[in-house]
């Protein structure tokens, strides 16, 4: 499958759900598209036709309000039909804007209140290891998200425990809701905070697959007995020229004018956007 | 309500120089007036709001007056502990503001939602609760929780709430106030679906019936009084809340009926002890749950035909 143009498909449905469901975080969901991509189409494992297979790895989808390229990267493995996607945000839906836990096949974690995911991931991660299951555990976080406290709890959590079967990838998009990481409440040294807790860290550029894919194979024959931080850098708004790097961008649709750039650079129709 | 609320802040940040915005990564343009004009004033912690909440406190014990804004739910429940110790055991001047009460975040679900953040804070000893219904009700009680020396709760819709107080709506907010007569049923309601509640009272007496509506805008304390006086001759209550039934404003009220024994029935309109259901814009989320206007309008009717 050419997985770049599998992306292309995500954004314009990602898109799509959010213009017609009226709301959506369209940044932070465009800048981890390619990291979504690279997971669910080269190392996870999952069975198509049992979302619930004991032995499937998980995501846990911390930064939860980016969850439309979740789900629309569900959509195309089959867990999530058309139907549910285009549902989205519409009455008696059960699509909405942040994952809740068993809702929709494939959401494993309640998330959007941020700071909880990596907690959760922590705790799947420990029972696969009572219970012998050799199975992986990957929790997609947001740098912003990093300023919450609980991230820190389980950092230090998971490294103590050497939980090996746990991999972060960060979406270090460099933003948050009100603008520059840097400027709001700087994150520090990523690579060695997260290095002198225990963690075993690479680093990749998040929109180039297949670089991201190399590191998801290298890390799943690392056999390390620590957890894994993958840093994934990346833009946010990434694919759309007035969203990337834009804070404004980070909840909001475009207007009727901007618009057309929106369909432009993901080169669709007008049609298809209500198709 | 934002904006009201935003509009007497940076009133009173101009008059008073302890007066500080605290903010956790939440209203990106909404605090640019604030920023240029009183850079020193504003503090944004990042998404931290733990962190915040006591980082206010300390502020407060060295006479600052801090605002604590962000989304409610982050507030009351991420941030409860907190708030129980460093606001409250201490009882110290800090005014913890929350953004989004009841289901108004509807796109985003119930990790949005603040609809039992009545019901975990109002049993927090030397905490006053505000829970205003408009924006002018959301200017006078931020006004009111300058002046109150202790921990404050704000709880504020969001931005597209209705007036229906007068402009010079001048009397005491930690009141309930009768904002319709009525004989054998009062409506009470509170935050800012007391907006449906109101145009439905005033609807169903249009159609012949005779119901009053009081707007509740102070929680905590709560004015039992005026509900004392208002059971002489009025045994029916329904109460219109944002909020699960548990713990909220029916409660409240029910309380004071036990306490008191005024025998009175009160009838309950919220959520019956479950988690907001759906997606959707505020009032969509409202109407799957029951609670849109045109569902107030029939749940009262019902009630009162089959009395
Ligand atoms: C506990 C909590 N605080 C605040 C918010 C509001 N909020 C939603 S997204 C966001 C910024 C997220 O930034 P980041 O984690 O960097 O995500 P991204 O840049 O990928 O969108 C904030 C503050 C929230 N959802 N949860
Ligand atoms: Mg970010």
């Amino acid at each position: 499958m050419d997985l770049k143009q599998l992306a292309k498909e995500i954004r314009k449905d990602i898109f799509k759900t959010a213009y017609n469901g009226g709301s959506g975080h369209l940044g932070g969901a465009f800048s981890c598209v390619e990291i979504l991509v690279s997971l669910y189409f080269s190392v996870l494992k999952y069975d198509k036709n049992n979302p619930l297979w004991k032995y499937r790895d998980k995501v846990i989808f911390s930064k939860g309000h980016g969850c439309l390229a979740l789900y629309s990267v569900l959509n195309k493995i089959g867990y999530i039909s058309k139907e549910q996607l285009n549902s989205y945000c519409k009455l008696n839906s059960n699509v909405g804007g942040e994952p809740k836990y068993m809702e929709l096949d494939g959401v494993e974690a309640t998330t959007g209140s941020l700071g909880r995911g990596l907690s959760f991931s922590i705790g799947i991660a420990i029972a696969n290891k009572l219970d012998k299951i050799d199975s992986k555990i990957y929790t997609i976080l947001g740098d912003g998200e990093c300023q919450e406290g609980t991230v820190w709890e389980a950092v230090m959590s998971a490294g103590h425990r050497r939980l090996d079967n746990l991999t972060v990838i960060l979406d270090y998009n460099k933003l948050q809701a009100m603008g520059n990481i840097d400027e709001i409440l700087n994150l520090g040294d990523i690579k060695k905070s997260w290095e002198s807790f225990g963690f075993f860290v690479y680093e990749v550029d998040g929109h180039n697959i297949d670089k991201l894919i190399e590191v998801l194979k290298d890390n799943l024959n690392n056999k390390i007995e620590k957890p894994r931080l993958i840093i994934a850098n990346t833009i946010k708004g990434k694919g759309i020229s007035i969203m990337e790097n834009q804070p404004i961008w980070h909840y909001r649709l475009p207007s009727e004018k901007e618009l057309d750039i929106f369909l432009n650079e993901l080169e669709m129709t007008k049609e298809e956007l209500f198709l | 309500m934002r904006n009201a609320y935003l509009k007497t802040l940076y009133k009173l940040a101009k008059e008073d120089k302890n007066v500080l915005s605290l903010i956790s990564d939440n209203g990106l343009i909404v605090y640019d007036d604030f920023k240029n004009d009183f850079p020193e004033q504003l503090l944004n912690f990042g998404m931290s709001e733990n962190n915040m909440v006591m980082a206010g406190c300390g502020l407060a014990s060295c006479g600052k007056i801090p605002f604590i804004y962000t989304i409610s739910a982050f507030l009351a429940f991420r941030s409860f502990e907190f708030i129980r110790v460093d606001a409250c055991v201490n009882n110290l001047n800090v005014k913890i503001v929350g953004i989004g009460s009841g289901v108004s975040y509807g796109y985003l679900g119930p990790t949005h939602h603040s609809t039992e953040d009545i019901g975990v804070l109002r049993v927090l000893p030397n905490l006053t609760i505000f829970s205003p219904s408009t924006p002018l009700m959301a200017q006078k009680v931020t006004e009111q929780a300058y002046k109150i020396k202790g921990p404050v709760y704000i709880r504020l819709g969001t931005n597209n709430e209705k007036e229906f107080y007068s402009e010079n709506y001048n009397d005491n907010i930690k009141k309930l106030n009768n904002i319709i007569d009525g004989k054998d049923f009062y409506i009470i309601s509170t935050g800012s679906i007391a907006y449906d509640a109101f145009k439905a009272c005033q609807k169903l007496n249009e159609n012949g019936y005779n119901i009053g509506f009081i707007d509740a805008n102070c929680l905590k304390p709560f004015d039992s009084e005026t509900l004392i006086n208002l059971s002489k001759n009025c045994k029916n209550f329904i109460i219109i809340e944002e909020h699960n039934i548990i713990s909220g404003l029916s409660s409240i009220v029910s309380d004071v009926i036990a306490e008191n024994g005024l025998n009175c029935k009160v009838y309950k309109i919220g959520l019956n002890d479950v988690f907001a259901k759906g997606y959707g814009n505020h009032n969509q989320v409202k109407k799957q749950n029951g609670l849109d206007y045109d569902n107030i309008y029939l749940k009262i009717k019902n009630i009162l035909e089959n009395k």
